[in-house]
Order: structure tokens, then C-alpha cells, then sequence
């Protein structure tokens, strides 16, 4: 029984799966395990770097952190929109919210709006309540085909689509890291594996490494039209119980994102919402799931799930 | 390396990153910033390049000098950052004029006010010894500062 170890950034999780996936889709196996498991206390993944300091141009040529990283990305939105500090700050008040309902989050504590934007600031616009904690996490999921299935269950989720993508070339990337235009891509390429739009989902988990990430994902992912994710959060149509509830988990905000476990952890939620098992976060009467996850350097993932 | 570092006389400044050149003289003649411009698709890159991220060209690459001005296009204000640093920081994408962006420290901003007044501020790069290396030469960083035009 081979066993495969996967490395790829923040999508680390979610690339297992989709190899996952893809040997059982192939026809190769009947039944395949996709592991994510992340010890950050170690660094995780990061914990590889033993460069010379010396040369480090953080906090001389600017910054590579990513709170930062993230940051000058939510102030390009910023630039492009006339976004606001307040309006990120609403996807901090949102996913905490959720989180309370959500036993395997890192914190489950609501944090109302005046208190993200006067929690200490890490990079602004992203204030402590803004970033994701570091933390140790796990998650397993098991694919099978659907003839294997039968032998379990009479109600089997289903992966509509699992896609896979990388940069293309944009101008002022990487000097600054483009978290938009992978995902856009991914986005379309799911929706037409998938047969559906962006008008047929039920709930969303995406990669809320940090709280401006997120918005720019509303419209990444096609959620709202260009430069309409500050409208979107304002009117609340990402909570459970609104338009299109995104995070109904908490997100990383609230979850924490140990790498490897994140990508598997954001479908597995999925899954349980999608067989009625989420308990108090329960979107109700979700049958079509979208899991997206990104990773500098860079890939994204987007995993479609079915009822 | 070694001999490099075997007296004193031998020792010269270094550039923190490798698209930034120190003249013989500096810093009598001033540090700038060079890259490489795709002849066949227009697109430039900070320093030496193998293949055309854009056109996916390999070649030739037209080595040019950036000049030491442009515009704030991006930021963030970094408050934590890794122990030994100075913060808070500005930490800005700068779209130089010569039509390449560099990540930079902006000084010359009122840190506590961060806003949609920075987007577009005029700068100017500066250079500056942040750092000794373990051979004790001095390490020079590109900065930059608010010149509103000035
Ligand atoms: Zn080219």
C-alpha cells in the first residue's frame, strides 16, 4: 500500500486530497486516505529555513511576513475599491461568530467589530483579531469510488471538482505575492467541471489566512461582482443563515491553520454540513459545498462538493 | 570568501539583494537598482532572469539601470516582526517610474495615520548599511523616502 508525502505551502492538505482523488478517479485504487497534520509549534514547513539572517531584507526592503503580505493585498483592494479597515474588520466579527458554535475551533470567543479594530495591530489593516492563530491541528478524509461506495453508504458526498492551479504571470508578481488571479482562475475552471455556478452553492469554506484575505475572495471566487465584497459583508450575506454563509466554521481566523491539516479540515467541514452533521453551525439544507485554499509560491485548490 | 575577508583593506559594502548594483566609488556614485528587459515581450524583472515569465522567451535579456523614483502603489504597516527589528515599518510596494515594482521601507509618513492618501505618494530610493556580514563588510539596503514631488 504506497504512501505519498505531500508539501505544497498552505495547500499542502488539500493537494493530498487531490492526489487522493485523482489515483481513485484514474481508476488506479478503489479507496484512498488524504492525511493533513500540522505540529506549528515546530514552524511546520516553515521551520525548513536556515538562510543567513544577515542578508534578510525584512524591515529594510519592506516585508515578506504574512501579515503584511496580506495586508498590502486587502490595501490594493483598498486602492481599487474604496474598501475599509472596518469593512475587513466585519469578516474577523463574522467568522468568530460562527466559531462559538464550533467544537474544534482554536477560539470560540465573539470578538464584536470595536474590538478587532482596537485589538493590537499586527499589519495593518489586519489588527490581532484579523490573522489566523498558530496552532496544531489534524484531519483525515477517505475517497472511494462509487462502486466501492455502495458497500457503505446509500448517500455518498461526491467531488464535482477538484482543481489545482498555479500563477500565471502578472506584472507585479512576486514582488507582490498576487493572491487573486489564481484563484479567479481555479474558480471558473471548478464551476465548469462542476456544472454549476456560483449561484448553486450552498456554503463556502475559503482561505481566511487573514480577515482581508477573505473579502477578496468573495469576489474571486465570483461570490459578488468586482469591487462588491464591502457591500457584501456590510449586508451580512456571508453569515449562516444569509446569502451564500461562508465559514460557517469559524475559518482559520477562528480554527487556526496548522498548513498540512488546513486543505483537508476546510473539505471535511464540508462534508459534515453536506450529510447533516454539523450540529449548532448547521447550514441548513446544504447540498452543494465549495472548499478553496491558497498557497504563496504559489497554488490554489478549489474542491466542489455534492450531495 | 575567505581571502576576501583576510584584512581590512579587503573589505567592500555588499548589496542586500542581488538587483542592486554599488558602484567602485560608492558611495561617492550612488547605488541603483538593475534588472533585465524580455526583447521579445517588453516585460521587466528586478536582476537576471533565464526565462520570460510572460512570453516564456529565453533569451536574449537586455540588462537596464531602473532609475530611483516612482510611486507608492501598495502597503501595509508592519507592527510584529521578527525579534532584533525596528517596528512599526512601513512596508510598501513601490512601482518605480522605469515601469518595475520593489518591495521598500517608505519613510518620510505619519505611521499612525495609514490611509488612501499614501496611494500614489512620490518617492525617492536612498541607500543606507543596515547590517555588517560575518566577514564585516557593511550590507546596504535600498529605501525609500516621500519627496510629494519635491
Ligand atoms: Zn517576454
Amino acid at each position: 500500500m504506497p504512501v505519498i508525502n505531500v508539501a505544497n505551502a498552505c495547500a499542502t492538505g488539500s493537494t493530498a486530497f487531490r492526489e487522493a482523488w485523482m489515483s481513485v478517479a484514474s481508476g488506479a485504487y478503489d479507496v484512498a486516505m488524504a492525511i493533513g497534520s500540522e505540529q506549528m509549534g515546530k514552524m511546520g514547513l516553515l521551520g525548513a529555513d536556515g538562510a543567513s539572517r544577515e542578508y534578510s531584507t525584512e524591515g529594510v526592503m519592506g516585508t515578506g511576513l504574512m501579515p503584511g503580505v496580506f495586508g498590502q493585498a486587502g490595501v490594493e483592494h483598498m486602492r481599487k475599491y474604496g474598501t475599509t479597515q472596518e469593512q475587513f474588520a466585519k469578516v474577523a466579527v463574522k467568522n468568530h461568530k460562527h466559531s462559538v458554535n464550533n467544537p474544534y475551533a482554536q477560539y470560540r470567543i465573539e470578538t464584536p467589530l470595536e474590538d478587532v479594530l482596537n485589538a493590537r495591530p499586527i499589519a495593518w489593516p489586519n489588527t490581532l483579531y484579523m490573522c489566523c492563530p498558530t496552532g496544531d491541528g489534524a484531519a483525515a478524509a477517505v475517497l472511494m469510488s462509487a462502486e466501492k461506495a455502495k458497500q457503505f453508504t446509500q448517500n455518498p458526498v461526491w467531488v464535482a471538482a477538484s482543481v489545482l492551479t498555479s500563477d500565471p504571470y502578472t506584472p507585479r508578481n512576486p514582488t507582490m505575492f498576487d493572491i487573486n488571479t489564481l484563484t479567479r482562475n481555479a474558480s471558473t475552471e471548478a464551476y465548469q467541471k462542476a456544472g454549476i455556478g456560483p449561484e448553486d452553492l450552498d456554503m463556502v469554506e475559503l482561505h481566511d489566512c487573514f480577515a482581508t484575505a477573505e473579502l477578496l475572495h468573495y469576489e474571486n471566487l465570483q461570490l459578488c461582482g468586482e469591487g462588491e465584497a464591502g457591500h457584501m459583508i456590510d449586508e451580512g450575506a456571508t453569515y449562516v443563515g444569509g446569502k451564500i454563509p461562508v465559514n460557517a466554521s469559524g475559518g482559520l481566523l477562528s480554527k487556526g491553520h496548522p498548513l498540512g491539516a488546513t486543505g483537508v479540515a476546510n473539505i471535511v467541514e464540508i462534508v459534515w454540513h453536506l450529510r447533516g452533521e454539523a450540529g449548532a453551525r448547521q447550514v441548513e439544507g446544504a447540498k452543494t459545498g465549495l472548499a478553496h485554499v491558497i498557497g504563496l509560491g504559489s497554488a490554489c485548490t478549489i474542491h466542489v462538493l455534492k450531495k | 570568501m575567505t581571502q576576501e575577508a583576510a584584512t581590512a583593506a579587503e573589505k567592500k559594502p555588499n548589496p542586500i539583494v542581488p538587483f542592486m548594483k554599488l558602484p567602485e566609488k560608492y558611495p561617492d556614485e550612488p547605488a541603483y537598482l538593475w534588472g533585465v528587459v524580455c526583447n521579445n515581450c517588453g516585460a521587466k524583472y528586478l536582476g537576471h532572469r533565464t526565462a520570460c515569465g510572460n512570453c516564456g522567451s529565453t533569451g536574449p535579456f537586455e540588462e537596464t539601470r531602473f532609475g530611483d523614483e516612482g510611486e507608492i502603489y501598495s502597503f501595509a504597516v508592519v507592527h510584529q516582526t521578527v525579534p532584533g527589528l525596528e517596528a512599526p515599518y512601513v512596508a510598501a510596494i513601490v512601482d518605480l517610474d522605469d515601469g518595475v515594482s520593489v518591495r521598500a521601507n517608505v519613510y518620510g509618513l505619519d505611521i499612525s495615520k495609514p490611509g488612501p492618501e499614501w496611494f500614489g505618494k512620490r518617492v525617492k530610493m536612498f541607500t543606507e548599511k543596515v547590517r555588517v556580514d560575518r566577514e564585516g563588510n557593511d550590507i546596504i539596503a535600498a529605501k525609500f523616502k516621500v519627496t510629494d514631488g519635491k
